[in-house]
């Protein structure tokens, strides 16, 4: 099978010196200073000016909703893998929250083959920790993992693993295939019927409070139960400056935790909350501008491993009402990298290869994703994305390629631009547009748009 | 003013004028005809998602008494219920041609949504909405406050007859009980202090929300001093739920008896308040819980007033939201005379 060979002229591997980079037959073949590439012209050639930009690794999301089975109405696999290849990402993880839950070998098969049809990027299904999320028993953690999909990553997002014997045993029996367990840390009495984060802003427009100590002493607990018992645990978007200190003090203690951070957790506070515009309810909630300094802080030295997404698509229905019967949730695949370079890069806080480091790298270590996040260098599979940091844009949700339009981000002016995306040498956005996978007929399937 | 969905975006001038227009509505009310021509041919929609009688019946009677014609929209007998969304209910009010909406919603800022999610353009009026505000219910306290007491700190009272002018700088109010849920508590504090009033809430600790801290007012959790130390010119007892008594392990107090034996107002803690003070309750209340029947039932109980009151403040408000004038417009020296048969009256 021929493939098209595409010549990358100029690129910032990592935001380091140009080079010329040469992608052909699924992996990296050339890297030289600019000029010294040598690939003779022919039909099946691309040359892509890339002075200025930058070149990382394909970005992987470790918190993806995908809503397939289930809500199509919000998302399908095709729509969300597509948003997620024009937000510069080649895998996803897609998190067990469907209906029927991805509880068992057969659903995160589904899961899985529909992401190698839609063919944008690598789904990566998470499986169910608990059967139906009901935090009552486990599920047949052993059989996703021994599926086709080969879950590593288990997780009840949207609920907690609450019950502290369940979640020991989690964390202890997924050991067995190198898995592990992500928790969103959510202690559920404490935050029955909450809507916003609690603080001064809550108490004045009324809205129930969840407060930060709901999620730092799930986090607290989780910590020491991973030390005890010699596991790894992932901590899904940690949202207060109590949590980051939680964070780091284990990492200083030797225990095996990493955590993530959301993209709008890095830039939004409660404040938003003042318009009752559910677009900006979501879960964990926007907190106050002392825990976004608290988790720019923990990324930027390191005790925060990745940013993740939690890309949470819902239809208009859902959000267009009051915000006390609004869904949690906001999309986040294609402003993710535009708000990293906003918030951390444009300020010094880190640079491109942190940014290939949190959005890449890590993420893929963490998720057992063996060919994301690995080095620009030859031989490398090609899972590459190409960004123009010089480039800025208005966003607009409903131009945007997911489903449903529930950013937080509409009308806000981001910095930087997804120029090219490639899977495996092949594009799957160029300049800016996604590509139709050319052998993807099941692409088409369900709400694609 | 084009909306009345709070008490904290109220400038103290919009306030003293709906409390001013309010004592003018009231002065007509004991007229032997009541009803004024000023809002004839307007319509006003009480939109109702919360049971509320006693709103409801306080609105449909200022509305009528201003010749408006009341449609109540309640969303228990109506399609609300089989889940039409508030947005399509904007919308059909916004068909039938509703000049002022009155809403009452079980959700924190239904009505903020109302006003600004382009639904609909009539003037939206907040009637209470889940913990938020309940700026009508405020306005009314505020204006039985200044009957009584306006200008009480400094000895004599200012303004015209009944207050008329005045604020209420130097009053010192306390309210008392659940302060966490009440939308109540929320729509006085912002708006007794932009008056000028001191305001001390008196709670147990579970019922005062986390960042009370940042209000402009006082907190205590203890209502003997309050009263014998601070010595308050006002006390609003606010009603206690049923259900925060419940819950087993998430319950706010212990019993019902410990919460009257610490917040409860009775006879021997009526007599500890100067001789001038008022004791206030937005009702409905529980006798023998927040209130005893000595204190509710005292002369200086104003509670019923408080009712007659709401009546005049609805009345000045969706006046000044009806009629046009801004706060920037004066308000008419007289108000129109009550419709007969032989005078009709300028519509304003």
């Amino acid at each position: 099978m021929t493939t098209t060979t595409y010549v990358l002229r100029g690129a910032r591997p990592l935001g380091g010196e140009p080079a010329d980079v040469v992608l052909a037959d699924g992996v990296i073949t050339q890297v030289a200073a600019p000029g010294a590439v040598d690939v003779p012209a022919g039909d099946d050639v691309v040359e892509i000016a890339a002075d200025g930009h930058v070149l990382l690794p394909g970005l992987v999301d470790l918190h993806t909703h995908l809503r397939e089975p289930g809500r199509e109405d919000a998302e399908t696999v095709a729509s969300g893998t597509r948003a997620a290849a024009v937000g510069g990402f080649t895998a996803v993880h897609a998190m067990a929250n469907t209906s029927p839950v991805a509880d068992t070998a057969g659903v995160v098969e589904q899961v899985w083959r529909l992401g190698q049809e839609a063919g944008w990027v690598d789904v990566h299904p998470v499986g169910a920790v608990t059967v139906g999320l009901g935090g009552e028993r486990l599920a047949e953690l052993g059989a996703m993992a021994d599926s086709a999909a080969r879950v590593r990553v288990f997780s009840d997002d949207g609920k907690c693993v609450h019950d502290p014997i369940l979640m020991r045993r989690a964390l202890e029996y997924v050991k067995a295939f190198d898995g592990v367990v992500a928790q969103h840390a959510q202690e559920p009495r404490l935050t029955e019927g909450a809507q916003m984060n609690e603080g001064v802003v809550s108490a004045e427009i009324g809205l129930a409070g969840w407060p930060a100590v709901a999620e730092e002493a799930i986090i607290a607990r989780d910590v020491l139960l991973a030390e005890h018992v010699g596991s790894r645990l992932h901590v899904c978007h940690l949202s207060t400056a109590g949590s980051v200190e939680i964070v780091r003090w284990a990492k200083g203690r030797g225990i095996d935790v990493t955590a993530e951070v959301t993209p709008h957790h890095l830039i939004l506070t409660d404040e938003l909350a003042r318009t009752y515009d559910p677009t900006y309810k979501v879960n964990p909630p926007l907190r106050t501008a002392e825990d976004v300094e608290a988790v720019r802080q923990g990324l930027a030295d390191g005790t925060i491993d990745i940013v993740a997404t939690d890309h949470a698509p819902h239809t208009r229905e859902d959000k267009d009402c009051e915000w006390g019967a609004a869904a949690f949730g906001m999309t986040g695949l294609e402003t993710a990298l535009a708000v990293v370079q906003q918030t951390m890069v444009d300020t010094g806080r880190l640079s491109w290869a942190d940014v290939a480091r949190v959005l890449s790298t890590n993420p893929a270590r963490i998720g057992r994703v063996a060919d994301h996040g690995r080095p620009v260098e030859v031989g490398e599979p090609a899972n590459l994305t190409l960004v123009d940091p010089a480039a800025s844009r208005t966003v607009d949700g409903a131009a945007q390629a997911t489903a449903s339009g529930n950013t937080p981000f509409a009308g806000r002016e981001l910095p930087g631009r997804v120029v090219a995306t490639f899977l495996r040498g092949r594009a799957t956005v160029l300049d800016g547009a996604p590509v139709e996978p050319a052998a993807a007929p099941a692409a088409q399937r369900g709400g694609a748009r | 003013m084009r909306h009345l969905l709070s008490t904290a975006d109220l400038a103290k001038d919009e306030a003293i004028e709906l409390l001013d227009t309010a004592a003018q509505m009231a002065a007509t009310q004991s007229r032997e005809i009541k009803k004024l021509p000023t809002l004839r041919g307007r319509t006003v929609v009480n939109l109702f998602f919360e049971d509320s009688t006693r709103t409801r019946i306080s609105f449909e009677t200022a509305a009528k008494r201003l010749s408006a014609d009341v449609i109540n929209f309640s969303a228990k007998g109506s399609s609300v219920s089989k889940g039409e969304s508030l947005k399509d209910t904007a919308l059909t009010l916004h068909a039938m041609g509703a000049d002022a909406v009155v809403v009452r919603h079980w959700a924190s800022g239904a009505p903020y949504q109302l006003a600004h999610a382009g639904w609909l353009d009539a003037a939206v009026l907040n009637a209470g909405d889940g913990t938020h505000m309940h700026p009508t219910q405020a306005l009314l306290d505020a204006y039985t406050i200044r009957r009584h007491l306006g200008g009480h700190g400094g000895g004599l009272r200012r303004g015209g007859d009944d207050g008329v002018g005045a604020d209420l700088a130097g009053v010192k109010v306390a309210i008392v009980g659940d302060v966490l849920h009440s939308r109540v508590a929320r729509a006085n504090v912002w708006l007794l202090r932009t008056l000028g009033a001191e305001v001390t809430l008196v709670s147990p600790p579970t019922l005062l929300p986390v960042g009370v801290e940042s209000w402009p007012c006082r907190t205590s959790y203890d209502l003997d001093a309050t009263l014998a130390d601070w010595q308050p010119d006002a006390v609003m007892m606010l009603r206690v739920q049923r259900e925060r008594m419940s819950g087993g392990a998430g319950a706010f107090f212990p019993s019902p008896l410990e919460y009257t034996r610490y917040f409860g107002l009775d006879g021997r803690r009526l007599a500890l308040l100067p001789a001038h003070s008022i004791v206030m309750h937005p009702g409905p209340m529980n006798r023998g819980l927040e209130i005893s029947a000595e204190a509710a039932d005292s002369d200086r109980a104003v509670i019923v007033e408080q009712v007659a009151n709401g009546v005049a403040v609805r009345m000045a408000s969706l006046y000044l939201l009806l009629s046009g004038t801004a706060s920037s417009a004066a308000v008419p020296a007289s108000l129109p005379a009550p419709v007969s048969s032989t005078t009709e009256g300028t519509a304003l």
